[in-house]
């Protein structure tokens, strides 16, 4: 077998010792970005030869004075609008950097061409004009920078020709930017008076900025740094997809963060399955030997077959992310309507998608605006605060504690419509008084998912009574916990003889009943158990109560045996009871039985034995991701 | 990981992302530097065979070098190689400069192939530092029904976040080595050890620094005869790498207007 080692180096561009760092230029309309970035190429001695000359040309063929900026401008409509439009990616150097520069329009029209080139960039330049001063798509830029993880941001005062080079007003500036861009978390690691056109201060201090002892532009971009890749944080590998090319089955993935190796014991989230890492694959020598670090492409194969899928997340047992249903998220929107409450998105974190519906909005602002009133939907390149409640579990870290994995894009009818950062998982999931600390359990989900083979759920049985609710209750706690599972029975009537003995009959009553029901249930199903109800719960609305406190873990079964078998039944003599008047609000003889119309599982058990049903319910809590089903998997054959 | 190694890792998530996300792609192969380089990291990102069609649309009008490399590789490396013609030069607008009307037979050739197979993203090797309008181009680029590319509307794309659903009949080109420059695609065909033509290397002091159709590709005076020199020679110009390249230079907007068309 054939091992290849791949050691550790720097990364620099063509085995040179430079660190390569990617920059972009943003800041208000016409405040001199394209004229900074053309004085700069010169000024490093980057124009291809005869590129100004040319320029020059086309400008006099024109009857138009030339411009620095012409240089970027390469497209007809842009020089016909004097506006630039798309995002240019430009290569110079300085003494000890080569600077990618990627040049961001200004214009407020094409926001997503500055997102999309400032989210490739390990540092930016903003730029304002000395005259204007900071303006609405300054501040808008400033926010998206920090919102895009941009951290190393330096300011550039423009156009100090137009102000006769007053130190005041560059202090002026100076203050303002720094005090809003501090606001955000971002300290300027310069700001710096220059004129593009004439060449003061981008590469060098002329007399007429003789006041001012900072660096000029090229020192500055000299000092940033390349961004590293996250080897300290946990492993994050969101699996893009897996490949059955041969007899290797392949699961293939970039490394976020953190490192792995052959061996390594992980974990598949959001199921929380557990396996070890059989080999790392590559091509042409396969396998690898070493470890392999964030950034890199990898494959991977395991020690036993699992049902994997795009999206999942491949973690190390006990640093796993979170799962979670909802999520808290700060973002940008680009779309032309605006996001409100109630919208249906998709949601993509990484190769995961999910659908998704907006919650909560909170914080809806114009980032451009000084004095900003919150609104209740997200404009068009505003910023704001959402829940989003998805409709498929996903792993996720807050951007905090995962700068990669901690961000999202959303889509409508297939197009990126904007993106964000996740502020929190699980985010208001229902108030909880400030006094109230939950504490949490000492093992993770997964922890018990690998002893138990299941995860935990709410396994909810409603039905008239006697329709079979119990009996089949326990033949399904039976067999889970003789497969090694770890099932409790929670009977309707057995908690009324204890925890709800405060309780009664009426609606309210009746609501309360199936709350706490629910709350036990759900609290047994997120400790890793699978807590089986019985309960005639005969209001649709309660039981839409539960299922919204159990969450993703809720599994309704409908026990929907007809009513006269239930009548003929009678195992408690309840009906007869009830016939005789002697026992009000019994549900069943009148008409207040609520059926299910979505539930997981429907089940008539006049027309099936126990062993049959049971076999059914275990079948959907296979296919439903509770129990763990180690069948071939046959989506992996491409 | 050096930047090779980040370049590379780059490329291989782009190419399982279009592998992922679109029901029928292939892979332009115009048998130069850069397409071999691509067909290199297709077959890194699938563990040795592309899973895809190479499509080569044939002017008629390549390097007899170009052509036997061609027929020797796509067996070689177990291709499911798809030449396809282009039609006669009338069939072009002719209110376009000559080299222009000539390359955008290409363009003609590739919506007939289009047609004919229905692929819904074609993987191109095109690069942001080749050209200004490529520099403006995103990693998935929708392209309008008539192959078209619209500059001004183009999707936001960040955080390796693409967009991947091209509307009905339409088709997306891929493009995962945008972010490589023509020194990495020579230091990554040396590190790696990819074959290529010949014509790549000076001969009385001469070399093709970008090989197209044989009547608009002119070569470069250079004595760069080896990878190494080549990449040394690099450092040190500044003459632009496409030079050679006739249509570039016809007028000033004859390239952006070939791009805007669906031309690479």
């Amino acid at each position: 077998m054939n091992m290849i080692v791949t050691p550790a180096s720097p990364a620099t561009p063509n085995g040179t010792t430079r660190p390569q760092v990617r920059i972009v230029i943003v800041g208000h309309v016409d405040h001199g970005k394209s004229t900074l970035v053309g004085r700069l190429l010169h000024e490093t001695g980057s124009l291809p030869e005869g590129k100004l000359e040319m320029l020059k040309a086309v400008s006099a063929r024109r009857g138009m004075p030339f411009e620095w900026s012409f240089l970027l401008d390469a497209l007809q409509t842009e020089r016909d609008q004097g506006i630039t439009i798309d995002t240019t990616q430009i290569r110079f150097r300085t003494n000890s950097r080569d600077i990618v520069l990627i040049d961001a329009p200004g214009h407020a029209e094409f926001l997503r061409n500055m997102i999309t080139g400032a989210s490739q960039a390990d540092g930016a330049v903003l730029i304002i004009d000395a005259l204007e001063g900071v303006r609405d798509q300054t501040r808008r830029h400033g926010y998206l920078l920090h919102l895009l993880g941009v951290k190393q941001v330096a300011i550039v005062v423009n156009k100090m020709d137009r102000v006769d080079f007053s130190a005041a007003r560059f202090k002026e500036i100076s203050d303002e930017i720094s005090a809003h861009l501090q606001g955000l978390g971002v300290t300027p690691t310069a700001v710096i008076p220059i004129s593009a056109r004439d060449g003061d201060g981008v590469a060098a201090r002329t007399d007429r900025i003789s006041w001012y002892k900072g660096p000029t532009v090229v020192e500055a971009l000299d000092a940033l740094e390349p961004a590293r890749p996250l080897e300290a944080l946990a492993l994050r590998l969101p699996v893009q997809a897996i490949y059955k090319f041969d007899d290797r089955r392949i699961v293939a993935g970039r490394i976020e963060s953190g490192s792995l190796v052959a061996g390594d014991e992980i974990v598949i989230m959001p199921a929380g399955k557990i396996a070890k890492i059989k080999t790392v694959e590559s091509w042409p020598v396969t396998p690898v030997a070493g470890r392999q670090g964030a950034g890199r492409s990898v494959g991977i194969t395991l020690d036993r077959e699992l049902f994997i899928e795009r999206g999942d997340i491949i973690a190390h047992a006990g640093t796993a992310p979170r799962e979670t249903r909802r999520l808290r998220a700060r973002i940008f929107w680009l779309h032309d309507k605006p996001l409100a409450k109630g919208d249906q998105l998709l949601v993509r974190c990484g190769p995961k998608e999910s659908r998704a519906t907006v919650v909560v909005i909170e914080k809806a602002v114009d980032p451009g605006e000084l004095s900003s009133s919150e609104n209740k939907a997200i404009g068009r390149n505003h910023v704001g605060e959402i829940d989003i409640s998805l409709s498929s579990p996903i792993a996720t870290d807050p951007y905090t504690e995962n700068p990669r994995t901690g961000r999202l894009v959303i889509e409508v009818s297939g197009r990126i419509a904007g993106g964000g950062l996740v502020l929190s998982v699980d985010a208001g999931q229902r108030a909880v008084p400030v006094d109230i600390v939950p504490v949490e359990s000492a093992l993770r989900p997964d922890e018990r998912s690998a002893r138990y083979r299941h995860n935990g759920a709410v396994v909810w049985l409603t039905g008239l009574p006697a329709s079979g609710k119990s009996t089949l209750a326990k033949a399904l706690e039976r067999r889970l916990f003789s497969n090694g599972g770890s099932p409790i029975l929670l009977d309707g009537d057995t908690l009324r003889a204890g925890l709800n003995s405060d309780l009664g009959f009426s609606a309210t009553d009746r609501s309360e009943n199936i709350r706490r029901l629910a709350e036990v249930a759900t609290h047994l199903a997120r400790n890793g158990h699978i807590a089986i109800v019985a309960a005639v719960s005969p209001a649709r609305e309660d039981r839409a109560t539960a299922r919204r406190i159990a969450d993703t873990a809720f599994r309704e079964i409908h026990v929907a045996t007809p009513a006269e078998i239930c009548e003929e039944r009678d195992p408690k003599g309840h009906y007869k009871k009830a016939r005789a008047g002697a026992l009000t609000s019994f549900t069943g003889i009148g008409n207040d039985y609520e059926a299910p119309q979505a539930a997981e599982l429907v089940i008539d058990t006049s027309t099936r034995t126990v062993t049959e049903a049971a076999d059914e319910i275990e079948q959907m809590l296979k296919t439903s991701g509770v129990l763990f089903d180690e069948v071939v998997d046959l989506a992996a054959n491409i | 990981m050096d930047h090779l190694d980040q370049l590379e890792a780059q490329s291989i998530y782009i190419f399982r992302e279009a592998f992922a996300r679109l029901k029928k792609i292939a892979l332009l192969w115009s048998l130069g530097k850069d397409s071999n380089v691509m067909i290199w990291l297709a077959r890194k990102a699938f563990f040795g065979k592309m899973p895809f069609p190479a499509l080569h649309v044939d002017t008629g009008k390549k390097f007899p070098e170009m052509y036997r490399f061609r027929d020797h590789y796509g067996k070689e490396w177990d291709l499911d190689l798809r030449v396809e013609p282009c039609p006669p030069i009338d069939a072009v607008d002719p209110t376009l400069p000559p080299a222009a009307r000539s390359a955008a037979r290409k363009t003609e050739g590739l919506k007939m192939a289009l047609a004919k197979y229905g692929f819904d993203g074609l993987i191109a090797g095109i690069r942001r530092d080749e050209e200004a309008t490529r520099a403006k181009e995103r990693v998935f680029s929708p392209r309008g029904l008539e192959g078209n590319w619209d500059v001004r509307d183009q999707p936001p794309e960040f955080w390796d976040h693409f967009n991947a659903s091209p509307p009905q009949g339409a088709h997306l080109r891929i493009h995962p080595i945008l972010h490589w420059t023509e020194a990495d695609i020579w230091a990554y065909t040396k590190r790696e050890n990819i074959p290529i033509i010949p014509l790549y290397l000076s001969q009385n002091g001469k070399r093709y620094r970008s090989l197209g159709d044989q009547d608009i590709t002119n070569p470069v005076a250079s004595n760069a005869a080896s990878i190494d020199e080549i990449l040394i020679e690099l450092e040190q110009t500044k003459v632009p790498e496409r030079a050679g390249r006739a249509l570039d230079h016809e007028t000033e907007d004859a390239f952006e207007r070939l791009r805007v068309a669906g031309y690479l």
